[in-house]
């Protein structure tokens, strides 16, 4: 009974953010739809890395090099080709790839597979590895990526990046992909292999010893996460309409650590709303990079760089103080909400109880 | 219930009427001015840069402040240096606050984001010094003031062979795409030249924020080149050329116009004495009666030396006011863009300025060499 | 056959003169990577922010000789001292509260101190390089026949064996080194054999902070151009040659940062076409040692308790 109607209000969810999604896309300004459209994209990686840095606990930071992959492919696939001999000016395209062009969607999956296959080659040596060897390890392989991309100019054009990538600035096209990863993501942590992620999180060598397969499960999440974060990266690439090497820097994953680690390390939901909060966020706080007079008085703080010292004390002052972020380990669950709307009052009273 | 429902409709038909009158009335009190949307770097990275070209573009509107008949006034957006904004805020300008023209901006990869918000809404866009030839590519509604990558390769390699240059060896910065343009097009012209593809001797690269350069600079020593092509960065290009001293390479180093700053000099110190570079301005050099008011000008406002930035944004203003003169309308964005591709032999700072078909000037450049701290003229290269 | 030609039209010079360039390089490297492997070994952490104390170091530098015009020799012991301190806070501010926190904090915390101080950095000082102070005498050039030398890269090795000496010694037979080593066993114990293991950690910081510093100073005269990101990718490369090493093993950190400076060097000067490639080379070299030797060349084996 509950569960039925959990689901249809799971569906009336979707189906009232698909309607606003419709709304923002013929309705707002271009502006809007752009920070819309990052922030869902934004969501979709911070998901990816969710799934090895939260619900596995393999702290990886490769997503800057995963992303680079699926962006790089769209920008490959998808430029018509007689626009190339324009794109790339110093060295023409490799003839191998020079005439494969392919619709957005399939050049999306193809980065998406691109990375999970460049997943599964580094996993093997990389997955051995534990905490900040793990760490290093994972952004030696983004950089590294980003150095490969940089160097193979008849390929990616290097330096020089891809433009006249066919703009995607539609909101319904971005909010589908981004409901499907949230849907896949939430039903793959309640089969078997989502209890074993949490498992190994918990304890690698209980887990171990309780006959899961350490390596094929760590190697499925580090694959499933490079999958999704080379989708976003696509999409990225795609709202961008150019990419270039310097995009992917790897101080480009630590949004990305913002978001699971304000949203909470483990949760899905947090997940979403952390993606939200950091992008809008962002926007935000550019107000402190702007010269500010307040009652006729210029503040001397307020200058171009302030932005990101304020942006660095927050993400170091969420993990000193708030641990956990917003959600936890928690999810967001209709029941709960229900039972809150019922009785506002009585979360206060059984904290504790609705620990995942 | 039916009560309060009419109510509500008809307050909020009130309200719409009356902001509607309102927005008409704003229109109508506006339509004396014309609305010049700016578009640079004032924040980020690329602050500086963006800085010295908004002096150049308030200083052009200041002496040319008005245009068939009415008040031009900037509208200045900041882009943060930062490519999703960039492209935000090209959508803004236009948008919001309806500019028929954008000016702007430093920093190739930003003007590529904004360029198909301008396409695609067809306003058109005047780079200041955006040089990566894939701005204005398949794009007819982005035009600039300054001259290409490939043409400043091209220049230098002339440069270089004009002065008896025989065997070069290129360090480029590979990660910048700016370096590799350059670089690309000079070892072409240069091997076109001398007829040898063995005058180019050696290709090195080395990644942005790289430190050491010994390993490749030891590599060329050993090949006795003339001298050195070395575009990039100017932070990296100071410490290669210092190392380059330190090992007792002695020839002279080319470079690119982003060389063209203080800290080159600061961080350089005498090792960098007799350094050259291709720039778009000198003020030796400065031939134009607009020349002469923009120096004057220049000096009255902000003092000192002005850099070619600020020179080639006072020109990209003067590009546009131009177009909406001969267009003979501010409101149509259109046939703005058809006017300003027409540009020809439009007295700017920079020289007399067209535009080619693809919506590039076609200009001369100056080469300046260090010497004594100061960036002094040497020569002229005009390359057909 | 392209590295048998390379070395075959390889002059001796030519030769001498990349191991001298990289046998400077390597100890920068070595210098550097003590202060990590210091750290690591007590409190089982990188810190990702030495990298960006080198570069605080550097800045220090600056201001004492070009702004406030201290003479240089003061200046370094100045800088050395502000520089420890600066460790210190650091280890204070974002590492202490969370000494009982799940590793992965520590690590973002890590992150978060490190991405904090540069971009505090760039805040304070302008993302414009700013040029080291030049020091004549450790900057000029000396030649031998045809090898050309920086007398500064004459002294980074020396000065890096000096301080792995005195810093072997200040492990093996003081007393704070041996709650050093206490606490790098096991920290529960050595709280419980009364050792004030704040103190400990705070000394240990301080130790590798000044470490920083000293090749912070090094550093700058070598390369002598300042900003803001300065410390990244020494910061990276450091860390490696701490892991390849053994982390931990303070003569591991000096081998992993000369094994990493030549072959970075020689990589280039063997095969120059992949000059381009050449940041790829400790990443690469990191991953091929862990998957051989996950505990690095000199590091011990550990096993993991339930």
């Amino acid at each position: 009974m509950a569960k039925k109607r959990n689901l249809i209000l799971t569906v009336i969810l979707l189906a009232g953010l698909f309607g606003l999604a419709w709304y923002i896309n013929f309705e707002t300004d271009s502006y809007l739809r752009r920070i819309v459209n990052l922030c869902m994209v934004y969501a979709i990686i911070g998901l990816s890395m969710n799934l090895t840095n939260g619900f596995t606990g393999q702290f990886s930071l490769g997503q800057a090099g995963f992303m680079a992959i699926g962006a790089y492919a769209v920008g490959i696939f998808t430029v018509p080709v007689s626009l190339r001999p324009s794109v790339f000016y110093a060295a023409p395209m490799h003839p191998a790839i020079a005439d494969i062009h392919m619709p957005l969607w399939l050049a999306l999956i193809v980065g998406g597979l691109c990375a999970a296959l460049v997943a599964f080659l580094i996993g093997a040596p990389v997955l051995r590895l534990r905490g900040d060897y793990l760490a290093v390890a994972t952004l030696g392989f983004s950089e590294i990526i980003r150095i490969v991309i940089t160097n193979a100019q008849t390929i990616t054009n290097g330096a020089l990046g891809i433009k006249d990538i066919p703009p995607l600035n539609d909101v319904r096209y971005i909010f589908a992909f981004t409901a499907a990863v949230f849907i896949f993501i939430t039903a793959l942590i309640n089969t078997s292999y989502g209890r074993a992620f949490k498992a190994i999180r918990e304890d690698e060598i209980a887990a171990e010893a309780m006959g899961i397969d350490l390596f094929k499960h760590k190697s499925l999440a580090f694959m499933l996460s490079a999958f999704f974060a080379g989708i976003g990266g696509g999409l990225y690439a795609a709202l961008l309409g150019t990419v270039d090497p310097k995009n992917f820097l790897f101080t480009l994953t630590y949004n990305f650590l913002l978001i699971i680690v304000l949203g909470g390390m483990g949760s899905i939901t947090g997940s979403m709303i952390g993606s939200i909060l950091v992008t809008a966020g962002l926007e935000f706080l550019r107000i402190f990079d702007e010269p500010l007079e307040l009652f006729g008085v210029a503040i001397p703080l307020f200058r171009p760089g302030f932005r990101m010292v304020i942006f660095s004390v927050l993400l170091m002052a969420l993990v000193l103080f708030w641990r956990r972020g917003i959600m936890g380990t928690r999810e967001f669950t209709w029941d709960k909400t229900i039972a809150f709307c019922k009785n506002p009052f009585g979360i206060f009273g059984r904290k504790g109880v609705d620990k995942a | 219930m039916k009560k309060f429902f009419s109510v509500l409709l008809a307050s909020a038909l009130a309200v719409g009427m009356l902001s509607g009158c309102g927005g008409e009335k704003k229109d109508a009190a506006k339509s004396d001015v014309i609305k010049v949307g700016v578009f640079l770097p004032l924040t980020g990275d690329n602050a500086a840069g963006g800085e010295l070209e908004l002096r150049g573009i308030k200083l052009a509107n200041k002496m040319h402040p008005e245009v068939l008949g009415k008040k031009v006034e900037l509208v200045v957006a900041d882009n943060k240096s930062d490519k999703a904004e960039a492209a935000s805020v090209a959508a803004r300008l236009i948008e919001k606050d309806k500019v028929k023209v954008i000016i702007g901006t430093y920093g190739s990869s930003l003007a590529m984001a904004a360029g198909n918000i301008v396409k695609e809404n067809k306003v058109p866009a005047i780079g200041t010094s955006c040089t990566n030839p894939q701005v204005t590519a398949n794009n007819d509604y982005y035009f600039r003031a300054c001259f290409i990558d490939p043409f400043q390769g091209t220049v230098m390699a002339n440069y270089a062979f004009k002065n008896g240059a025989k065997k070069v060896a290129i360090i480029q910065e590979v990660s910048n795409d700016y370096a590799v343009g350059l670089a690309k097009f000079f070892k072409e012209a240069f091997v076109k030249l001398t007829g040898s593809p063995d005058s180019i001797i050696e290709v090195a690269n080395y990644q942005t924020g790289d430190k050491d350069f010994s390993a490749i600079l030891t590599n060329i020593k050993a090949k006795n080149p003339d001298v050195i092509f070395a575009p990039g960065n100017f932070t990296e290009s100071a410490l290669l050329i210092k190392q380059a001293r330190q090992l007792g390479l002695t020839v002279p180093f080319l470079g690119g116009d982003t060389w063209e700053t203080q800290e080159f000099i600061d961080v350089g110190g005498k090792d960098v004495e007799g350094a050259s570079l291709s720039t778009a301005f000198d003020r030796e050099k400065a031939s134009t009666a607009e020349a002469k008011k923009f120096l004057d000008a220049y000096v009255k406002e902000y003092k000192g030396e002005p850099s070619a930035l600020t020179a080639l944004a006072y020109d990209a203003y003067l590009i546009a006011i131009d177009g909406i003169k001969r267009a003979g309308t501010a409101t149509d964005s259109v046939k703005i863009r058809d006017a300003i591709a027409q540009t020809k032999d439009l007295e700017a700072v920079t020289g007399k300025t067209t535009l080619d078909k693809n919506g590039d000037a076609i200009k001369a450049a100056v080469i300046k060499t260090v010497k004594d701290g100061k960036f002094k003229y040497t020569d002229f290269v005009d390359v057909k | 056959m392209e590295f048998f030609e390379a070395f075959v039209n390889m002059s001796g010079g030519s030769f001498a003169q990349h191991m001298v360039n990289g046998i400077s390089l390597g100890s920068l490297y070595a210098m550097i990577a003590i202060g990590y492997t210091m750290v690591y070994g007590i409190l089982l952490m990188i810190n990702f922010a030495h990298g960006d104390i080198v570069m605080m170091a550097c800045y220090f530098t600056f201001f004492g000789i070009s702004v406030f015009h201290i003479p240089w020799y003061l200046t370094f012991i100045l800088v050395i001292i502000t520089t420890a301190l600066l460790g210190v806070v650091i280890e204070r501010a974002a590492y202490r509260p969370l000494r009982d926190a799940p590793k992965n904090s520590v690590l973002i915390s890590a992150i978060g101190a490190s991405f904090l101080l540069e971009n505090l950095a760039n805040y304070l000082f302008s993302g414009r390089p700013l040029r080291f102070p030049n020091i004549e005498v450790l900057s000029q050039n000396l030649s031998l026949g045809s090898v050309q030398i920086q007398a500064i890269s004459l002294f980074i090795p020396v000065v890096t064996i000096v301080c792995l000496m005195i810093l072997l010694h200040i492990v093996n037979n003081t007393k704070i080194g041996m709650s050093m080593r206490a606490v790098s066993k096991d920290y529960e114990i050595a709280r419980v054999m009364g050792i004030n293991i704040d103190n400990v950690i705070s000394i240990t910081f301080a130790i590798g902070s000044a470490l920083a510093a000293i090749g912070a100073i090094m550093w700058g005269i070598r390369y002598p151009g300042i900003t803001p990101m300065l410390g990244v990718m020494p910061g990276l490369k450091c860390f490696i040659a701490a892991v390849i090493g053994g982390v931990g093993n303070i003569k591991g950190a000096v081998l992993g940062g000369f094994i990493l400076g030549l072959g970075e060097i020689i990589i280039v000067a063997f095969f120059p076409q992949l000059s381009g490639y050449r940041d790829a080379f400790a990443f690469i070299v990191l991953i091929v040692i862990l998957f051989y030797k996950p505990t690095g060349l000199l590091g011990e084996k550990t096993t993991e308790k339930v």
